[in-house]
């Protein structure tokens, strides 16, 4: 059972990663960012079993990953009346392309790193690498501020999902730690989005080009 | 020492409280002050204090000694300069420099690499509100992109983190990520994750020093937030993300792959000194320019360590030099825009005739911070630059010298015509001149570093031969 679920989580969760680079509704984006969040947080129990700190670590992930972190940036879209449709840099096809060679290159790279033996059927580092790679795209590729936020998102999902490999090593302290951080990072940027709306009167990065050489 | 830790939270809280505009800004120079007082002691006792979440190795006692004296320093410039803004509430900028301090305390303190990591990503989130104090359009496009690009760069460190320690796991050894137990490990570590998770804590932490090529955010930040946030930034959180920086290197050092590190730290150092040194030439703001000469420190900072030798011993002396004289510049510089209402060369000319002591305390920091003697930069770039022609990296050492040069030319150009000079631009009505709280700080930093020029004390040079001999080759 564990096993099984192991073999399909990358795919869900690599597939959702998919979805976001190629969808134009920002709605949807986030949704699929809230599902591929709680989709991660079951990372821990499958790898280190029913435990204290495997079920605090899935526990704190699904509230804040799967639930509020997203309903915190459902509530800024509404309060912004941001548009649905993402504007791109490039178009949603090609950056789709370059996910999906990015996750391809993540697969080959990953195959040249020694693991240790319980790890070498779950496929978690390429799945991290990919995750990581989409949230990068997102980040460098979309226009808005609030996608940005959602690649953000994305990276940070990818490097719990490689967290959990060693989440036996970690504090439960430390771990408290990172995910309170990354509440108050989304926090942070959402009253910087709610300024930069109140600034330029769009939530568009493109005019926050001033600054520069 | 734990102590040291507790003082600025309460006086965090209650700048949330105190409802005077005029007062609140007292918390920092007493933060500022007290922690000092209790910081100088611990640095300089010879005890090692070793605990198993805290503890103070001779790194972390030289940052703590910068960290702790600069916040001393900025703490009562900001006094005097939020008494010159009074229409701005500065409740929130009080309450976030003390947690901003707290922070970079906590990673200069913690033992546990989650735990540095945790303080490191905390620098971030609470200098973002100092970044936006000004609140206009360029602030805000300043701080969204600091908090941004930093933020993926502390992800990154964070699965640079990750990946050491699955270095170990990888072979089958227990492990926690105490800094201890990572070094006794040392040789046992799986080598290709030990490498991937240096390669990964050294764009990490390299993005919050402002390395190039991870460098972009560092010339718009420092270039709209106050000059005594910018003194901070650029003195006090570049030394704590090298701290952190350092941190790997002492786990490459004892699994014996010193020279890898060395390697990657000579690249990026070398890469973010060209470039700095390219961007300086003709640069019109003169905060920019400041921030383009922190991407040039922190490439020297890294290019010492990556030399290795006398030259690791220079790097340790330059981390303090910077510091100091960078904080310097940026006070001194807030009180010329402040002076002049611009930073731009076209409207700041002959400042010293404006703004005699802020002027002619840029114009003495400049020729610091370009290495000219009897200043303590003179002296540990030469200790680098002989490091290099000793250990047979003359080729480095040369080209570090030329790009020094440009450097020269490229700040002479902007700060000399600024300082020096009639003061053509008309007197607002509302200028601001110097008063002794905003000239005393720079001023006594730049002093420290004048006298770290002519005579570097026996403590002193024991804290940077230890804080060196943690980044050798371990035998």
């Amino acid at each position: 059972m564990t096993e099984q679920l192991l073999q399909l989580l990358p795919f869900a969760v690599i597939l959702l990663g998919f979805y976001v680079l190629a969808s134009q509704r920002l709605r949807a984006c986030v949704e699929a960012v809230a599902l591929q969040g709680a989709l991660i947080s079951c990372y821990p129990l499958l790898l280190h079993g029913f435990e204290g700190q495997a079920l605090m670590l899935s526990g704190g992930a699904l509230l804040l990953k799967g639930i509020v972190i997203p309903l915190m940036l459902l509530r800024a879209m509404r309060k912004l009346q941001i548009e649905r449709e993402i504007e791109s840099l490039i178009g949603f096809i090609p950056t789709l392309v370059v996910g999906v060679v990015v996750a391809a290159g993540a697969f080959l790279f990953a195959d040249t790193l020694p693991l240790a033996l319980e790890h070498h059927h779950s496929l978690v580092v390429p799945t991290a690498l990919a995750t990581m790679g989409c949230g990068f795209l997102l980040i460098i590729t979309r226009r808005k501020a609030l996608t940005q936020v959602l690649g953000y998102l994305v990276l940070e999902n990818g490097i719990y999902i490689f967290g959990a490999l060693i989440s036996k090593v970690l504090p439960a302290m430390v771990e408290a730690g990172v995910l309170l951080d990354l509440l108050v990072a989304v926090f942070i940027m959402g009253i910087v989005l709610h300024q930069i709306k109140r600034e330029f009167s769009t939530l568009d990065t493109q005019p926050l080009t001033e600054l520069k050489e | 020492m734990l102590s040291l830790l507790i003082i600025p939270l309460p006086l965090a809280l209650l700048a949330l409280l105190i409802p005077s505009n005029r007062w609140r800004p007292l918390l920092l120079p007493v933060a500022g002050l007290a922690c000092a007082a209790l910081a100088l002691p611990l640095v300089f006792s010879s005890q090692l204090v070793v605990g198993h979440w805290f503890s103070l190795d001779p790194l972390g006692k030289l940052v703590l000694l910068v960290v702790s004296l600069l916040f001393a320093g900025c703490g009562c410039y900001g006094f005097g300069y939020l008494r010159m803004r009074p229409e701005r509430d500065n409740r929130v900028f009080v309450a976030s420099m003390l947690m901003f301090l707290f922070s970079m305390l906590l990673a200069t303190l913690s033992r546990h690499l989650g735990l540095l990591w945790v303080a490191i990503e905390a620098t971030t989130l609470f200098s973002a509100p100092l970044i936006y104090f000004n609140r206009n359009r360029h602030s805000i496009e300043a701080t969204w992109k600091y908090l941004l690009i930093c933020s993926v760069g502390i992800a990154l460190a964070m699965l640079g983190i990750f990946a050491i320690a699955y270095a170990a796991v990888n072979q089958g050894v227990p492990v926690d990520l105490q800094l201890v137990t990572l070094l006794q490990l040392g040789p046992k570590l799986s080598h290709p994750w030990l490498q991937a998770g240096f390669i990964f804590l050294l764009i990490g932490f390299g993005t919050k020093m402002g390395l190039a090529p991870m460098h972009t955010w560092k010339p718009d930040t420092y270039g709209e937030a106050p000059g005594m946030v910018g003194a901070l930034l650029a003195g006090g959180l570049t030394s704590v993300a090298f701290l952190g920086v350092m941190r790997g290197v002492q786990v490459m050092a004892a699994a014996g792959l010193m020279q890898s590190a060395q390697r990657s730290l000579l690249i990026l150092g070398l890469l973010s000194v060209a470039l700095a040194a390219v961007f300086m030439v003709r640069q019109p703001d003169i905060k920019r320019l400041l921030a383009y000469s922190s991407i040039e420190h922190m490439g020297i900072l890294a290019i010492g360590v990556g030399i290795g030798g006398a030259a690791t011993f220079g790097a340790m002396f330059h981390l303090l030099n910077n510091a100091f004289t960078k904080g310097s510049l940026f006070l001194c510089a807030g009180n010329l825009q402040r002076a002049f209402d611009s930073k731009q060369l076209d409207q700041v000319h002959g400042a010293i005739e404006r703004v005699p002591a802020s002027g002619t305390l840029l114009l003495l920091g400049f020729l610091a911070i370009t290495g000219s003697p009897p200043f303590g930069l003179f002296q540990s770039e030469f200790s680098i630059l002989r490091g290099a022609f000793s250990l047979h990296q003359a080729g480095i050492g040369i080209a570090l010298l030329l790009l020094l040069g440009l450097v020269f030319i490229g700040m002479a150009g902007t700060l000399l015509p600024a300082t020096l000079g009639r003061s053509t631009a008309p007197v607002q009505k509302k200028s601001f001149g110097d008063t002794p709280l905003t000239v005393l700080p720079p001023l006594l930093l730049l002093a420290v570093i004048l006298l770290l020029g002519l005579f570097l004390p026996e403590p002193l040079h024991r804290l940077f031969n230890g804080a060196a001999a943690l980044l050798e080759v371990q035998p």
